[in-house]
């Protein structure tokens, strides 16, 4: 389980997270929706230690996330960052490779061969494994990432927007992947997203955040609602029912 | 999957043996080609280097030839090094540790110091004495000024080269103040310590130095898989388990140590590490640092030690090794630039 406690971040006189607290449980695919500016990328990066805290804590299976040693939280916690452009030319399996890299110290072993092996094969990359990821589409360059956080092999997987940029194949394909992770490997992922009805339709659970703060907490159906949406957003929603999933219309 | 505690046992192997053996048999092969290749030109240029122009006085030939090509390795080296750890660091393939104020710090220290003691007492002074405070004054100076920069770690390196930028102008500054209030014989005899030179060694302060190196180099090689991770960025090496602050402040102090050690041996010798860090990614093509600072540190050797036999037999000591070295150096400087810009 993560644990955020009271989790605080600010620029100068704005706060951007506002005492946060909150549980992101051991299994299943937890979504953090919320309008630009809201906070949820700020969280992430302050759980994940690529930010510092102003105040609070974080820990991961009891293990304090800004306190103890790097190598043993990135056992525990692997994250996948908007950003996948690359300046470093190097191929799909030496990126997988890394991912390996908090267990091994960078030499590999014959298990780590195996994982990074796996993880190609589970993102559909073996094929392309020699190819330089720079070469590579934005679809192929996100499922490169995603492999390499697979070989990282942590119970809890934390995702930025990963489907910023991709088509709505591609995106389908990465939420596919995540919920398939969930569900056969029982690892816990949490992502931040912009498309709520992506978010409705994965999750088991959505975390709706506005100004710095968790407004709403809960399963699809009581996060996807014109009112819980309304006050989330300030705008209006219908949301429809359809082939089982709460599917929100805004277009209008 | 393994489990974490079956991974986490690192072995300590000697570098080469690091490389991936199975995985990529065509790149791998590639590798140890260009690494096998460069040590044979190593060879090479050395023994060209101790046998041109010999007549026979091998006896006293030979152990001076080999004195001066265990300097010119020792420097060649440590340059090559710090430059290619630096260059990871800031993200950047055409900065040098001297952008960080080094060779501006070291000019200031010999001037001051011919200033204060007069050029009579610096000339005679214990080379030991000269090259431990000299190397000291670097180190400690250098950790200093990175301490300060560094600050709580929310400075970008960006900003960290920016001040680094600022502190050597200003040490240039104060420097260049200080020439023009001294005695002009005073500067001739200056001038003598701010332009390298491979010329005049001492052996007792080789010894030390060629120890500063290695210990430095070691450390570089050991820490070769972090500095893999750091080119992929400081945000993914911190989800990689890096604790980035202490990494950096430790990685520029061995920048530090390395730099400091070759400067105080020689004297500046800037444009050398770009040269030789650029060659070895061009020859290398890989990212892996086990393999490109081997290969920047062969580059460099055999490049120093044509260099200086060029200077001996061709030019007959009418310049420089620096000079040839900076003109060389500047000349790919341009070319690189030139490139950048059009890529």
């Amino acid at each position: 389980m993560i644990a955020v406690d009271n989790l605080t971040k600010s620029y100068g006189p704005a706060t951007v997270v506002d005492g946060v607290s909150l549980q992101l449980p051991q299994t299943g695919i937890t979504s953090i929706i919320g309008p630009n500016g809201a906070g949820k990328s700020t969280l992430l990066s302050m759980i994940t230690r690529i930010l510092g805290a102003d105040a609070g804590t974080v820990t991961v299976d009891g293990v304090d996330v800004f306190a103890s040693p790097g190598k043993k939280v990135a056992r525990l916690l692997s994250v996948l960052r908007q950003d996948t452009s690359m300046t470093a030319r190097i191929t799909v399996r030496e990126l997988v490779e890394f991912g390996r890299f908090p267990h091994s110290g960078g030499r590999l072993t014959p298990e780590c061969r195996a994982a990074v092996d796996e993880a190609l094969a589970y993102c559909d990359l073996t094929e392309l494994e020699s190819r330089p990821i720079h070469e590579l589409s934005g679809g192929q360059r996100q499922r490169a990432f995603v492999a390499m956080v697979l070989a990282q092999d942590t119970r809890y997987v934390l995702l930025d927007e990963p489907l910023n940029n991709l088509d709505m194949a591609h995106a389908t394909g990465v939420m596919r992947l995540l919920r398939r992770l969930a569900e056969e490997r029982g690892k816990s992922i949490v992502l931040v997203l912009h498309d709520i009805n992506y978010a409705s339709a994965h999750s088991d659970r959505i975390i709706a955040m506005r100004d710095g703060a968790v407004v709403h907490d809960g399963p699809p159906e009581s996060v996807i609602t014109p009112h819980a949406l309304h006050e989330v957003y300030g705008m209006e929603f219908t949301v429809h029912r359809i082939e089982g999933d709460w599917i929100a219309a805004y277009y209008r | 999957m393994p489990t974490p505690d079956q991974a986490t046992r690192v072995v300590q192997e000697p570098p080469a043996s690091s490389l991936p053996p199975a995985d990529a048999p065509r790149r791998l092969s590639r590798t140890a080609w260009v690494l096998l290749g460069l040590s044979a030109l190593v060879l090479a240029s050395v023994a060209l280097f101790l046998t041109w122009g010999v007549d026979g006085h091998w006896d006293f030939a030979l152990p001076r030839r080999l004195e001066q090509v265990a300097a010119l390795a020792v420097v060649g080296t440590a340059i090559a090094v710090s430059t290619v750890v630096f260059q990871t660091l800031t993200h950047n393939r055409i900065l040098t540790p001297s952008i960080m104020g080094f060779d501006a710090l070291y000019a200031l220290f010999a001037t001051v110091l011919v200033f204060v003691l007069g050029s009579a007492a610096v000339e005679t002074m214990n080379p030991w004495v000269m090259f431990s405070s000299t190397t000291v004054l670097l180190l400690v100076g250098a950790t200093a000024l990175y301490r300060w920069m560094l600050g709580d770690g929310s400075r970008g390196l960006y900003t960290l080269v920016l001040m680094g930028v600022i502190a050597g102008t200003l040490f240039g500054s104060v420097q260049g103040f200080l020439v023009r209030i001294m005695d002009p014989n005073e500067f001739d005899s200056l001038l003598d310590q701010l332009l390298p030179s491979f010329g005049d060694l001492d052996t007792s302060v080789l010894a030390l130095a060629a120890a500063l190196m290695v210990t430095g180099v070691v450390l570089a090689f050991r820490l070769a898989p972090t500095l893999d991770v750091l080119t992929l960025g400081r945000e993914r090496a911190v989800t990689l388990g890096v604790d980035y602050r202490r990494t950096v402040t430790r990685l520029l102090m061995l920048v530090a140590l390395l730099v400091a050690v070759a400067t105080a041996l020689v004297g500046p010798v800037t444009f050398l590490g770009l040269l030789v860090a650029n060659l070895a990614y061009q020859v290398t093509r890989t990212h892996r640092h086990v393999v490109t600072m081997v290969a920047a540190s062969l580059i460099a050797v055999v490049a120093l030690v044509l260099g200086q036999a060029l200077l001996q037999h061709v030019l007959h000591f009418n310049a420089t090794l620096g000079s040839i070295i900076n003109l060389v150096g500047g000349v790919y400087f341009i070319l690189l630039i030139l490139r950048e810009a059009r890529a």
